[in-house]
């Protein structure tokens, strides 16, 4: 009874419906795209506006866009080392925007209030495709940093220190893209589930609490994927001896 | 494509993996690009040309304050030297006009008592012959009475 009456609660919310965009035999999430092209396109066009006039004393925008550049620097050099972060950066750099955007964008904007024929717009990052595509990136990227920098050695860190490690670190290589794509979604959705949920219990006061440690869940969580990003990266570059 | 079937939706659910997952990553290596040309590149040039000249400014002053430090304890040794050169001067010359005082004196010392002496033998040839003079006053004066006495006999 209880839980007939949860489902139809969480039917109402529309969790699991998707926009669909029919393009030849391949179906794509639109809701997604469309919130993340929107998101994205003001990034850009927040960026264009900060780095159009860039002066030697900084002003305004530009002082916030070096505040941001200096703080991925910093992040990206203290995981990934002094002698590689700076090929890293604009990728770490990319991963932390990216997904601070989708958060806040997903959390910030009531998009409920636009209304689509089926599914509902939010973060792009509530969506499993976005998380693992992000997650796939980063251990392509890893493989990629390690292999470019040290050749065949690279595979010298799976039996470092000692062989007794290499069933561990060949599955590492499969937690590692699954517990980061998972931990994005699952944070991202959850604060959008409790949000939306004390939203259609009690519409007044009590979800704007809930939505603040929302704002803070998604700040960190972009922080915990672009720094877990950059430490793989920083760890497939490491020189062992 | 991956499906389950999640709080009653009627088709897709949380766990639907279909075609956006690779078009998101190609869109998010997209957006590398564009945020590495838009963003990444410039504001790194524009702050680490900035780093550079603080830095170059700060070595350049710290160049300088050597420099400077140099040159302050240089002026001191030429101060010191200076300082001893002086007092040996005054020394020397206080030495020399000492010397020069200690000379003169003894001249004038001499020179005095050489006139003394002149003068002490002119007083005892005049005495000696004051007294020759007076003597042979005495002698005429005798021989006057003498002659005297004689001839009133």
């Amino acid at each position: 009874m209880f839980f007939n009456s949860l489902l139809t609660n969480f039917a109402a919310l529309e969790v699991g419906q998707h926009l669909y965009w029919q393009i030849g035999n391949i179906r794509l999430h639109g809701q997604v795209f469309l919130t993340s092209w929107i998101l994205l396109g003001a990034l850009l066009v927040f960026i264009s506006l900060g780095t159009k006039k860039m002066e030697n004393d900084p002003k305004g925008l530009q002082n916030l866009l070096e505040f941001l550049w200096d703080y991925i620097r910093d992040l990206a050099r203290t995981q990934i080392g002094e002698k590689v972060y700076r090929d890293w950066m604009p990728f770490i750099g990319t991963l932390f925007l990216f997904v601070f955007v989708s958060n806040w964008g997903g959390a910030l904007i009531p998009w409920r209030l636009i209304k689509l024929p089926s599914g509902e717009l939010g973060a792009p990052t509530a969506d499993i495709n976005t998380t693992i595509a992000l997650a796939l990136l980063v251990s392509l990227s890893y493989f990629y940093a390690g292999l470019s920098n040290k050749g065949w050695r690279y595979f010298e860190y799976y039996v470092h220190p000692t062989p007794i490690m290499l069933p561990f670190k060949i599955l590492e290589d499969f937690t590692k893209p699954l517990s980061l794509s998972f931990r994005l979604f699952g944070n991202i959705l959850a604060d959008e589930l409790v949000v939306g949920v004390l939203v259609f219990l009690v519409p007044l006061i009590l979800p704007i609490p809930v939505m603040f440690l929302g704002l803070f869940t998604s700040a960190i969580q972009a922080l915990i994927f672009a720094t877990l990003a950059a430490y793989y990266i920083g760890e497939a570059v490491e020189e062992h001896h | 494509m991956l499906a389950f079937n999640f709080f009653g939706a009627t088709e897709g659910g949380l766990f639907d993996i279909n075609a956006t997952l690779p078009l998101m990553a190609i869109q998010v290596v997209a957006l590398t690009y564009i945020l590495n040309s838009l963003f990444f590149k410039p504001v790194g040039n524009v702050v680490e040309k900035r780093e550079k000249f603080v830095s170059n400014n700060i070595i350049e002053a710290k160049n300088k304050l050597s420099e400077v430090k140099k040159l302050e304890a240089d002026l001191l040794t030429q101060l010191q030297t200076a300082r001893t050169e002086a007092q040996r001067i005054v020394n020397e010359a206080e030495a020399e006009s000492d010397k020069l005082y200690k000379e003169a004196l003894e001249l004038a010392n001499n020179e005095a008592n050489a006139s003394k002496e002149k003068a002490r033998l002119e007083i005892e040839s005049q005495t000696s012959a004051a007294r020759d003079q007076l003597s042979k006053q005495a002698d005429d004066l005798s021989e006057l009475i003498v002659n005297r006495l004689i001839l009133e006999k």
